[in-house]
């Protein structure tokens, strides 16, 4: 392959579009993020040109393109498509090439892969049709609460005494928030509550066997969730690089092996 | 670049005899229901319809009718209309779909055949080897149409079928026969029955043939195929006429294997599918898998059909031990070793284990069997949430996704 060879890897998530651009060696050299709105097919391209930009370089080097994420078959630059489990499962064996079990938070729903040593995936689960556990619950935790998402993270880092939520679905969750609000609770111990609601949700859907890896954009922003998962298996929890862009990268990974294999 | 893939599907020629089958015998109900006879009696899908044409009975399949608005994809519109008089969005969405178009007024039979209403029971029978939800559902419509409601009352999570399970279910089918013959107006013959049952063997057993075309390489039918092929299995057992239309579509298929020619273009992946179909996603998800290279190509659903131990030597005993050999009543243990051996015979890559939402029966993945069976065959496993016929549980992109997830898999086992 030449080294001025780029491979390109478009993940249109439901919340996010995520660009990665990797050279033939596999180092990253441009990324990008922007809401994925409506209009998928623009929002991929001009993620694609800001990577591109911060790589320094133009769409004329660009060997291969694979595009990822719910909105993959609206990415009119990509070659081929693959599924977000496949290239969030890539994306964590670039970082970490051994047998793990990858949990990544999307938007919409959540991921529990399993990986061998050698990279191959040995099952996998998505969550169910409920939102319960993804990033769009936090999202309607945080418009209940009424603080801006960005502030959850340090919110329930300052949490003293976590509530509990009890409930499998969004609705009731908020449901029960509404009642800790009724009942005085400090919001920062409802935010932990709904932290806590979220991993729980997670370590339902599988056995986390082996060394576990979390990735998302949930996790990215929220880095607590990690410590809290942590504490709650009670073994150290690994997170790649740029979780956020984990699904991109692994897209590009497979663009590079031009063979659908990352 | 960035499109979905189409994958053309072949089309049976068998097919078309296999509609007009159909066709005929909503005709034939349709008739006897303007004339006042013969006589209708309704029957679970694996009630006791051999008793019921041995005493000269049309039968009547309301199973068979709710797949039908499934498949029309009419059922999602109805079930809203039977959950407003109380019955649970969450229960069999069969009977809320076909309770829904009672109540709304319509049926698919009306586009399909030209027939305005489904047909008027004089008897309904039930066997609970479904569910106990058919009961519900034929006590209601019994009390529409103020005819009698019979049941056969199952035994569930039998391990091993013994005299036992045989002498209660069989003593339960002879008690069907003094208030069928009052209803019949005539007497039962054991001869009837005798020809009936011997009919359904014959049925049987060509469906059994018919299925097991699978194994080969390339398998000539998809459970797809299947699905729809299997009207004269269920609503046909006991007649000439369903032994005369598989044996021809057997004919063809043998006549594939023969030109080594598949289901599909390609086959890469052979799949296994457990659980109902999603009667309203039939065409996407034929579609989906095709472009996958992937066939589903044998099921446990089209295989509850075939009933081996019925034998017209001893009817009544055969056809309660059929009854009861019948997978959704058995334990996980029994059910394990049949899916073990069908992984097994269909040479299978994959297996996919549909839970849907509302037939707790037929969704076999919530007690940990898809975790056992693949950790002792090795062959890797996909849940897939869904239902039969409410489609408001259904997320197609999540299907999507996770299918073709479970394909990347399997193509990295292979390297």
């Amino acid at each position: 392959m030449s080294e001025a060879a780029l491979y390109v890897g478009c993940d249109v998530g439901s919340s996010r579009t995520k660009v990665a651009v990797l050279d033939a060696g596999g180092r990253i050299l441009g990324l990008a993020v922007r809401k994925s709105g409506t209009d998928f097919t623009a929002t991929a391209e001009a993620c694609l040109a800001e990577a591109l930009a911060a790589a320094g370089t133009d769409a004329g080097r660009i060997a291969r393109a694979v595009s990822t994420g719910y909105g993959r078959l609206n990415v009119r630059y990509a070659h081929e498509q693959r599924t977000e489990i496949g290239c969030h499962a890539g994306g964590c064996y670039h970082a970490f090439p051994r047998a793990i079990t990858v949990i990544d938070i999307g938007g919409q729903d959540n991921k529990v892969i399993k990986l061998d040593a050698a990279g191959r995936r040995t099952g996998f689960k998505m969550n169910r049709k409920c939102a319960a556990g993804t990033g769009a619950f936090l999202e309607e935790m945080a418009a209940r609460l009424d603080i801006p998402l960005e502030r959850m993270n340090a919110m329930a880092e300052r949490s003293t005494d976590m509530v509990r939520l009890g409930s499998f679905c969004t609705v009731f969750s908020a449901t029960e928030v509404l009642e800790h609000i009724r009942h005085g609770k400090k919001i920062e111990d409802i935010v932990k509550g709904v932290f806590y609601s979220m991993i729980k949700r997670i370590v339902e859907m599988d056995s986390l066997t082996a060394e576990v890896v979390m990735t998302g954009g949930v996790v990215a922003h929220n880095p607590y969730l990690v410590r809290m998962m942590e504490e709650l298996i009670g073994r150290p929890v690994l997170v790649p690089p740029h979780p956020q862009f984990t699904g991109a990268i692994g897209a590009a990974l497979y663009a590079r092996s031009g063979s659908g294999e990352p | 670049m960035s499109e979905e893939k189409k994958a053309p599907r072949k089309k049976l020629a068998a097919a078309a005899d296999i509609n007009q089958f159909m066709r005929d015998y909503y005709l034939e109900l349709d008739a006897a229901a303007a004339a006042g006879s013969p006589k209708i009696a309704w029957c679970t899908s694996v009630g006791p319809a051999e008793i019921l044409r041995a005493m000269g009975f049309l039968v009547y399949f309301p199973e068979t009718h709710s797949a039908m608005l499934g498949a029309t994809r009419m059922a999602t519109d109805l079930i809203p209309e039977a959950n407003a008089i109380g019955y649970s969005p969450d229960i069999c969405s069969y009977l809320t779909a076909d309770i829904g178009a009672f109540l709304r007024g319509v049926t698919p039979l009306q586009k399909a055949f030209g027939i305005q209403s489904i047909p008027r029971p004089d008897v309904l029978v039930y066997n609970t080897n479904q569910c106990r939800d058919v009961q519900d559902w034929f006590v209601w419509y019994g009390q529409k149409f103020n005819a009698p409601v019979l049941g056969v009352h199952t035994y569930r999570g039998v391990d091993e079928v013994t005299d036992r399970h045989i002498v209660s279910i069989a003593k339960q089918l002879e008690a069907l026969i003094p208030p069928l013959e009052k209803i019949a107006g005539r007497r039962f013959e054991m001869e009837d029955l005798r020809r009936a049952v011997d009919l359904s063997r014959q049925c049987s057993e060509l469906w059994k043939q018919i299925l097991d075309t699978a194994a080969a390489r390339p398998s000539p039918i998809t459970f797809f195929d299947g699905t729809t092929l299997m009207g004269p299995a269920v609503v046909g057992r006991g007649t000439p006429k369903a032994v005369e239309v598989y044996r021809k579509l057997l004919a063809e298929l043998e006549e594939r294997i023969r030109r080594g020619e598949g289901a599909l273009e390609e086959e890469r992946y052979r799949i296994y599918w457990d659980g109902m179909p999603v009667w309203g996603r039939l065409s996407a998800h034929a579609q989906l898998f095709a472009s996958l290279r992937a066939n589903v190509l044998a099921s446990t659903y089209c295989n509850s059909w075939i009933f081996s131990a019925l034998d017209p030597n001893d009817p009544i005993p055969s056809m309660a031990r059929a009854y009861t050999e019948l997978f959704i009543v058995r334990s996980d243990e029994a059910k394990e070793d049949y899916i073990r051996r069908m992984l097994s015979f269909f040479q299978v890559d994959g297996i996919i284990y549909h839970d849907a939402k509302t037939c707790p029966n037929n969704s076999n993945c919530r007690y940990g069997m898809p975790q056992r069976l693949e950790k002792e065959t090795g062959i890797p496993s996909l849940i897939l949430n869904g239902d039969l016929n409410d489609l408001r549980l259904i997320s197609d992109e999540q299907t999507k996704t996770n299918v073709e997830a479970f394909i990347e898999q399997l193509e990295e086992r292979r390297r």
